[in-house]
């Protein structure tokens, strides 16, 4: 008898999950509680703060939370990753307090933003690298045409003249190129291929997006780190690959030329360089790519910390206040360390003013 | 406890008690199936409704464009499978036919539990080691996935195909052996035709297996979506696809993928409905006998 009853109530509990799994799952999964009458701003008690999205910001916000937790001992925050898309998705549905992101949302999202109005904080710069594995190109100099038509197959060996012209005196072999990209969908081959797209003259045949129909003999990796693996296992590999995923990797890098004209290596400064020429709106939203400047590195994109300017919970928006500031004030200075660029001075002043905004 | 306790009336209440549950149980299955289909079917509309029927026939998948075709993931994942099936079959039924007619008694058990223990290693460390072993060398290819794939369907392929062969008769073998056929001529002659409608049945359950595996194929297959017979070209199947894009995609993209889903399912429950009635008829027919 009671073996039956363990199994009954271990199918009714199936049972349960199962009637669970099977409505809509768009409805929104609120958590917050209305908090009972406390409606002082300053929070007091423990509070705990979710987000998800970026990839890209994620080894950030991991060293920003650990400090910021370290001084505010009532206040909780977690990062999941899962991709920009997940991050926006998720602040739309109210599953999480905040999103990670290296996009916008598209104007056919915002319908489905279920918390009202939201904020765009920029928190980073960061270059993407055009790394490769050619023996005797230690330094190489690459145009974005050039890059274009690697990547989309019209160039196929690596001692081609368009490849040499930028390139004189290089021992160039005459090895086939094989371009590795992302097998995931990613933020990374999105401004990747926006970057072509704008800054290549016409030569970029292919799409922009997060996923892209690349050239058939091409491979594909999961994750920078996929990328940068195959990239260093494969003679005459090209790929794009973060800068610090390039570097734990100690792969090659390509110069790559800029607006001015200047052939300019990825590095944190350079990236930094990018941020001093972009045009800002007024939402704090903007391109890093293919910015202007001699310095700057062009194929520099940036990461937002998304949040809703209404905050139901007074306790919760107060300790995301607190947080951002953080984020976007003391935290930036932690950023060389991990091959990112900190905002420059001017955005960071317009995305401090923007924290009132948050109520 | 010396008294008897009065079992009627408890065993009675027990039937009742039991039946229910065992229809429950059984219904929630179908139910829990039931639902699958219709949320996952209705959430596919949205790409149905735009792609037509061109989302089976198409090979152009593009984000950008908004054209999403599913053939390219269709030919992966059958492509793949079928090498891995192709790969599995000899060695599979070469183990249970050791196993069960040749090896002597002491190695059959440590036997059999080698080929389980194949099962039970995670589908991901088969795919990091195809990433770290076989890619170098093969590419990230049809092929290596239809490797990898191949060694994870052993398992099932092999101890469905023992079970099927350890019914043949005692009496059809003594019978073949006794007209003074070798091993070889008695599997042949006794074996082979007694557990051959099971043993179609084990590789296509095999084949279903390898249908829907989803990160070693996403790991080794090379993510390439297009159509090729060359087994060193890179490819992509359906639930590698479902996996690598779902994170960023789009609304159509995401109804793309969930039609991916779809189509993925009906094809591995048809595969397994078949096989399945493959198998229970060769079992009747042998049980029977």
């Amino acid at each position: 008898m009671k073996t039956w009853i363990a199994i009954l109530a271990s199918s009714t509990a199936l049972f349960a999950v199962s009637c669970k799994k099977g409505e809509d799952k768009g409805t929104p999964k609120m958590t917050e509680g209305s908090d009972k009458g406390a409606m002082k701003p300053e929070p007091s008690g423990p509070v705990s703060l979710s987000a998800s999205g970026s990839t890209f910001q994620k080894a950030f916000e991991e060293i920003a939370m650990d400090s910021f937790m370290k001084s505010h001992p009532d206040i909780k925050l977690t990062y999941g990753g899962g991709g920009s898309g997940k991050g926006r998705q998720d602040l739309a549905d109210m599953v999480v307090d905040f999103a990670g992101s290296d996009s916008k949302y598209k104007d056919e999202d915002k319908a489905k933003i279920k918390g009202g109005d939201v904020l765009y904080f920029p928190i980073l710069l960061g270059g993407i690298t055009v790394s490769y594995n050619v023996q005797g190109a230690d330094n190489l100099n690459l145009s974005p045409d050039t890059v274009a038509k690697i990547f989309q197959g019209d160039i196929k060996k690596w001692n081609d003249p368009a490849i040499v012209a930028d390139n004189k005196g290089a021992k160039l072999p005459a090895e086939a190129i094989v371009v590795v990209h992302r097998a995931d969908g990613s933020g990374t081959t999105d401004n990747f291929t926006k970057y072509l797209d704008t800054a290549s003259g016409g030569a970029w045949k292919l799409e922009s997006g997060s996923t892209v129909d690349w050239p058939k003999d091409t491979q594909a990796g999961q994750g920078n780190g996929g990328v940068a693996q195959i990239v260093s296992s494969t003679k005459g590999a090209i790929g794009y690959v973060d800068l610090s995923d390039a570097k734990a990797a100690k792969l090659h890098y390509a110069n790559i030329k800029n607006k001015n004209g200047k052939f300019v290596e990825p590095t944190a400064d350079s990236a930094s360089a990018a941020g001093d020429g972009i045009d800002v709106k007024d939402d704090l939203t903007f391109s890093a790519l293919d910015a202007k400047g001699d310095a700057a590195y062009p194929i520099t994109y940036q990461s937002w910390v998304i949040v809703y300017a209404k905050q139901a919970d007074p306790k919760k928006g107060a300790a995301l206040k607190q947080y951002l500031s953080y984020l976007i004030g003391d935290a930036q200075k932690e950023l060389p360390g991990l091959d990112f660029a900190p905002l420059p001075k001017s955005l960071q002043d317009k995305a401090v003013a923007q924290l009132a905004k948050i109520q | 406890m010396t008294t008897k306790p009065d079992l009627s009336g408890n065993r009675q209440l027990g039937d009742k008690a039991f039946g229910g549950l065992a229809i429950g149980a059984a219904a929630l299955v179908l139910l829990i199936l039931a639902l699958i289909a219709i949320t996952m079917t209705n959430r596919a509309r949205p790409v149905l409704g735009h792609m037509g029927l061109d989302f089976f026939t198409s090979s152009k998948w593009s984000e950008h464009d908004n054209i999403f075709g599913a053939l390219p993931f269709i030919w992966g994942t059958v492509y793949t499978a079928a090498i891995a099936v192709v790969l599995a079959v000899p060695v599979s039924i070469g183990v249970a036919l050791f196993i069960t007619q040749i090896a002597p008694p002491w190695l059959k058990r440590p036997l059999v539990y080698l080929i389980d223990l194949l099962a039970v290693v995670p589908s991901v460390v088969f795919g990091l080691w195809g990433v770290l072993m076989l890619a170098p060398h093969l590419n990230r290819s049809f092929l290596t996935a239809g490797i990898i794939l191949a060694i994870m369907i052993v398992p099932i392929i092999t101890s469905l195909a023992r079970e099927v062969i350890e019914t043949t008769a005692q009496s059809d073998k003594e019978a073949a052996y006794a007209l003074g056929a070798t091993r070889w001529e008695m599997i042949n002659a006794a074996v082979i035709p007694h557990a051959k409608g099971g043993l179609v049945g084990a590789v296509m359950l095999g084949l279903g297996r390898a249908m829907g595996e989803t990160i070693a194929a996403a790991l080794v297959i090379g993510s390439s979506a297009q159509i090729a017979l060359n087994p060193l070209k890179s490819g992509d199947s359906m639930p590698a696809v479902i996996a690598n894009q779902w994170g960023e995609a789009s609304d159509l993209q995401k109804s793309a993928l969930i039609g991916l889903a779809v189509t993925l399912f009906a094809m591995t429950i048809i595969v397994n409905l078949v096989a399945s009635r493959i198998v229970q008829r060769s079992m009747q027919k042998t049980r029977g006998a």
